[in-house]
């Protein structure tokens, strides 16, 4: 029923984190096995744009790890795993040279260093960057680098549920989607680096391949996950024409001086800065203005407030009438920066408005609003390993949670990959080497789950799988947005009850060979059990945090800053309670609640 | 604009196969991708395509539409009047309707050896942005190999066995012309991926979507580094007397 192979380290996902993992599992002498759902390259971390965070210090010298950790942990509204934050913090910069040693090209200083961009929530310029497509520059990096190392990289192979021996990880079983046929891969350790769950929600910039696959075979295998109620709404995704709605316009705009505009032209998000950031932003235009042409006394202007802040005051805009002619707000480049600069800086901004939205960015502003973007729940991982709650199952990147809290800055997404990418393929391959035999794969188990896969051709009759998964869209999209109330999710979680009905009953004609039909009643599976845990958490978390706004609960509440919500599986219900979050020591505590050096 | 378009599409295999017609209800700013996503969902959940970033970051969705090799989601559904004919990449095997068995171009990347830099100063590498900027050309690709698939050494006379194709030229180049790189790859250029056979058309210019001068600024400079090494007199008898082996 399936054909079988065998590696002591399985990385499921080749993005940014997934290929940092196979490289240093590989480096370690491990026998590496790397599955992409996609081609090769084509992973979603190719889709960033504005840039890798590291305190480089290259622009400012001032700038340190401290820096960069007292800004993740805030941006992160207290919330984050601090010593994730401060590996992350302490280990990115390295990770760029490193990145740079294999080939990458980055942008340079005048004296020839790599140069850095300005980025919402980072008080120095800290990203390391290629114009506006910094994913592509990264991950091609990674692939060159692995083509010279001898581990096995699959592609366009699925993995749907992992395998266990008793407690331990024993292997993945999966489709191949070019013939539809089954593979079980044994291993000792396993990496998952399957990214995101964006396709939850009908305007997002994700892509297809987002459908929160490692988020549900982690579940699914009895893990923990913790932060699902935080979901990152980018607050620039293009809103027209239609049909490319939610499309990423890069944070990169605002960090090269863009600003943000209502539709009666005034640049609103002097009136949105919070408390905890007063102080730190310019007050006013003329101030802004200053720090624009390079006062060193002036500070920052406030479209650099972090995501979550920026998409919340955008939508009061549009709330409030003061919306452009397509529901969204202005972002202007063509004001602020000669035309020169703009298409140097950020040439693939340009191309896509011209291509797409018929606007020439040099000359008119943009019109956009938030879009779907980023999850910042996820698996939950011990800090220094990447180990889940279950023995040799390991992960990273977006997949993985903890490490920015309610709120993601930009730029710290490629960061993570790397530094966590890392040590997941680094201890994923210690775990194996302590193995002296395979783990048991019971083959009934897997035979079962080859047979639940074909379950959508066993159905004379049924629902398009294509048109369920749009009803779930709706429904996230509608009631499980950017701001809630515990009516709308209730109601939002009754409706995914039915919908786990009707997607028992999705049905797939024809053959397996690349079957998009097939994939996709799979893949709504995962949706599912993705946005199910959004919205048990997001109703257990009564405050507003971060990404996370409950127009019920509208305050921060001092007790929510001290707890994880948590999601798992038993008897198979859906459950989710409280856990403390680890105590962040005395020194650090006071770095990040205390004024910046 | 028109309310509804036909798209005729590659139904098929590489044995055999037709082009069906679909009628499509369009809106402003409608790319061809999104007629493809349309008639998945809702009038033929089989049909097969590849896509990801649905933005032209990716290069994913490479086909030929009405004859031309394209990016289905950078290709506007108002650039056309009549009927959209939507193929497969005639230069790679196809799988099924418009996805094709691009395997071989990963196959060629391996050939190549990767970047290896000098030992290092300080840590970071020091470069010029104008020596950077020349290279971020080459690295701006993203791999849709619609190069590839116009270049009529691979297409028309399908010389696969010698030519690695416009792409990994391209990334020769790059590698080639950073200024840090100590590794030499012209006898690789010349033997193993066949750097001669290209007599500059430039058909792979035309198409590329990420506008990378490929002819000029990648396999010019290219051929020229090769004339040095193995067809200019002077340049041997520099070679034999300093024993220097890269041009000055």
């Amino acid at each position: 029923m399936f054909e079988t192979f065998e590696h002591d380290v399985l990385v499921i996902g080749a993005g940014g984190a997934g290929l940092r993992a196979a490289i240093e599992a590989h480096a370690m002498g491990a026998h590496v096995g790397l599955l992409c759902k996609s081609l090769l390259g084509k992973a979603h971390t190719v889709m960033a744009e504005g840039g890798i965070a590291a305190a480089l210090a290259n622009n400012v010298a001032q700038d340190n790890w401290q820096a960069h950790f007292r800004d993740t942990m805030r941006g992160g509204k207290l919330l984050g795993n601090w010593r994730m934050a401060q590996i992350h913090a302490m280990e990115a910069s390295a990770r760029v040279m490193e990145l740079e040693q294999w080939g990458a090209m980055f942008d340079r200083t005048s004296d020839g260093r790599i140069n850095q961009r300005n980025f919402g929530g980072h008080r120095y310029p800290r990203l390391a960057h290629v114009g506006d497509r910094t994913g592509l520059e990264m991950i091609r990096s990674l692939q060159d680098h692995s083509a010279e190392q001898d581990f096995k990289v699959y592609m366009e192979f699925t993995a749907y549920r992992l395998l266990k021996d008793g407690d331990r990880i024993s292997g993945v079983i999966g489709y191949w989607r070019e013939t539809g046929r089954f593979a079980l891969f044994r291993a000792k350790a396993v990496v998952l680096a399957t990214g995101g769950i964006g396709k939850c929600w009908q305007v997002t910039s994700n892509s297809w391949e987002y459908t929160g696959d490692g988020h549900a075979m982690a579940y699914v295998a009895g893990a923990e996950l913790i932060d699902m109620e935080f979901v990152q709404f980018h607050p620039t995704g293009m809103v027209w024409p239609p049909s490319i709605r939610g499309t990423l316009v890069t944070e990169a705009v605002r960090g090269e001086g863009g600003v943000l505009l209502n539709g009666k032209g005034e640049r609103f998000m002097f009136r949105y800065i919070p408390a905890m950031f007063r102080g730190e932003f310019a007050e006013n235009e003329d101030e802004a203005k200053r720090w624009l042409i390079g006062d060193k006394l002036a500070r920052r202007p406030p479209e650099l407030l972090t995501r979550d802040v920026i998409s919340r005051a955008i939508v009061k805009e549009i709330k409030e009438g003061r919306g452009t002619a397509h529901g969204g707000v202005s972002l202007d480049i063509a004001t602020q920066r000669t035309a020169e600069k703009i298409r140097s800086k950020l040439p693939s901004m340009y191309h896509q408005f011209k291509e797409l939205g018929d606007l020439d960015i040099t000359k008119q502003p943009m019109e956009v609003g938030p879009t779907t973007h980023y999850v910042m729940g996820g698996v939950r991982v011990d800090p220094e390993t990447a180990q889940s709650t279950i023995s040799g199952l390991f992960a990273a990147g977006e997949c993985a949670g903890g490490m920015h809290g309610a709120n993601r800055l930009g730029g710290n997404s490629l960061s993570d990959l790397l530094v966590f990418g890392r040590r997941a393929g680094a201890s994923a391959a210690e775990y194996a080497k302590a193995l002296n035999a395979f783990p048991n794969v019971d083959e009934q188990v897997a035979r079962n789950l080859c047979r639940e896969m074909l379950a959508p051709f066993d159905r004379t009759e049924g629902e398009n799988p294509f048109a369920v998964t749009e009803a779930l869209q709706t429904v996230m999209q509608d009631w499980v947005g950017i701001v809630r109330t515990e009516e709308e999710l209730v109601r939002a979680r009754k409706k995914i009850s039915s919908l786990k009905e009707r997607a028992l009953h999705v049905r797939a004609g024809g053959n397996r060979q690349y079957n998009p039909g097939w994939h996709q009643a799979l893949d709504l599976m995962n949706l599912l059990v993705g946005s199910e845990m959004v919205i048990l958490a997001a109703i257990e978390r009564k405050e507003s945090r971060g990404a996370h706004t409950r127009i019920d609960f509208p305050k921060s509440e001092s007790k929510w800053a001290k707890v994880n919500v948590t999601i798992y599986e038993k008897a198979g219900q859906m459950h989710v309670k409280q856990q403390p979050l680890p105590e962040i020591p005395e020194d650090l505590r006071k770095l990040v609640e205390g004024e910046p050096s | 604009m028109r309310s509804r378009a036909v798209l005729r599409v590659y139904r098929g295999d590489r044995q055999l196969g037709t082009l069906k017609s679909y009628e499509v209800e369009t809106c402003e700013g409608m790319v061809v991708l999104d007629a493809i996503h349309q008639i998945q969902a809702k009038q033929d959940n089989e049909l097969a395509c590849r896509w990801n970033c649905k933005a032209g970051k990716c290069g994913s969705c490479s086909a030929e539409i009405n004859g031309q090799p394209r990016l289905m989601c950078m290709t506007r559904m108002d650039r056309y009047q009549g009927d959209i004919i939507v193929e497969p990449l005639k230069t790679f095997p196809i799988i099924k309707d418009l996805v094709n068995d691009v395997s071989w171009n990963y196959e060629v990347n391996r050939k190549i050896k990767a970047f290896h830099p000098k030992p290092q100063q300080g840590g970071t590498l020091r470069m010029q942005q104008y020596d950077v900027d020349r290279v971020q050309e080459f690295r701006k690709c993203i791999e849709c190999f619609l190069c590839q698939d116009v270049c009529h050494v691979l297409r028309d006379h399908n010389r696969k066995d010698v030519f690695a194709g416009p792409r990994f030229l391209v990334r020769l180049a790059g590698l080639e012309m950073h200024p840090h790189d100590v590794e030499d790859r012209l006898e690789a250029a010349k033997n193993i991926l066949g750097t001669e056979y290209c007599n500059i058309t430039k058909c792979c210019t035309d198409v590329c979507p990420e506008s990378i001068r490929i002819t000029d600024n990648a396999i010019i400079p290219l051929k020229e580094r090769l004339v040095s090494r193995y067809y200019d007199p002077v340049a041997w008898v520099w070679r034999k007397i300093t024993g220097k082996r890269k041009p000055v």
